[in-house]
């Protein structure tokens, strides 16, 4: 006869953690990148592995500008370019702009096409402290560009609990 | 929620023109509080569709990442007169549409 397992905090907390990480598949993040952080680099599936499927990503022909010294990352002005003309057969389809620090790593996908003309986007972002932002460029192709700017932000935007 | 778009005033047929847009929205990140302590629940422009001639011309997903009244400036080559629809939505499942005419010359 096995020994009956005692129903203490202790098992009750063990079970309920093994309940919770087989019903969490790895990469379960990955079906909403938006919402939860994921490691660049490292262990484990990496959000540029996951936003690139696994296929290279080479830096290049993507041009990201950001301040060198931004005042406040609640709101730094950022301009993407990608060397592409735009035409029917060549031309990016979707640009991701991934932060180093951030609570949510995938901060904005823009989606793109031979309509657009020519690739540029600018917008307003917030960052969470000085670090690297990388910028993802699908081509109609198929290749991956990467693209990066170091930014030094000297008052973070409050997106921490601290 | 309300919305501002900005097109040159000019626009030549085959032209490709840089369309601002600016709406007016919290883009709550979920990590602040209010003056109780309170969580203030995430709500930010979850997606962006931009519309041109019935046909899609520019889409964007956002996030916490991108500042409180996001500011999008965005390419399109414009084939003829028409106009652009905007529609968004949010965590809160709230819709926002905005409709800009092109007046196109020549």
């Amino acid at each position: 006869m096995s020994e009956p397992i005692a129903i203490n905090r202790r098992n009750v907390l063990l079970a309920s953690a093994g309940t919770l990480l087989a019903a969490l598949p790895l990469g379960a993040w990955a079906q909403s990148p938006f919402l939860k952080p994921s490691p660049i680099g490292g262990t484990g599936t990496s959000l540029t592995d996951f936003l690139t499927g696994g296929a290279p990503l080479r830096l290049g022909r993507v041009r990201l500008d950001l301040p060198v010294l931004a005042e406040n990352g609640n709101s730094v002005p950022m301009t993407l370019s990608v060397d592409s003309p735009m035409t029917d057969t060549d031309h990016v389809k979707v640009i991701h702009l991934v932060s180093e620090r951030n609570p949510v790593r995938l901060m904005a996908s823009f989606h793109l096409g031979p309509r657009s003309g020519k690739a540029e986007i600018a917008s307003r972002v917030r960052l969470a402290g000085s670090q690297r932002v990388f910028a993802v460029a699908q081509m109609s192709d198929g290749t991956f560009w990467l693209g990066l700017a170091d930014v030094v932000v000297t008052l973070s935007a409050c997106i921490d609990e601290s | 929620m309300t919305a501002r778009v900005q097109v040159p005033a000019r626009i030549a047929r085959g032209d490709v023109i840089q369309v601002r847009l600016l709406i007016q929205h919290p883009m709550e990140t979920g990590y602040q509080r209010d003056d109780t302590g309170n969580v203030i629940a995430r709500n930010t422009i979850r997606t962006l569709k931009c519309r041109f001639g019935g046909q899609e011309v520019f889409s964007a997903e956002l996030s916490s990442g991108v500042a409180a009244n996001p500011y999008l400036q965005f390419p399109l080559r414009v084939t003829g007169p028409g106009t652009l629809a905007f529609t968004w939505i949010d965590d809160a499942g709230v819709e926002g549409t905005h409709n800009q005419p092109l007046e196109v010359t020549g």
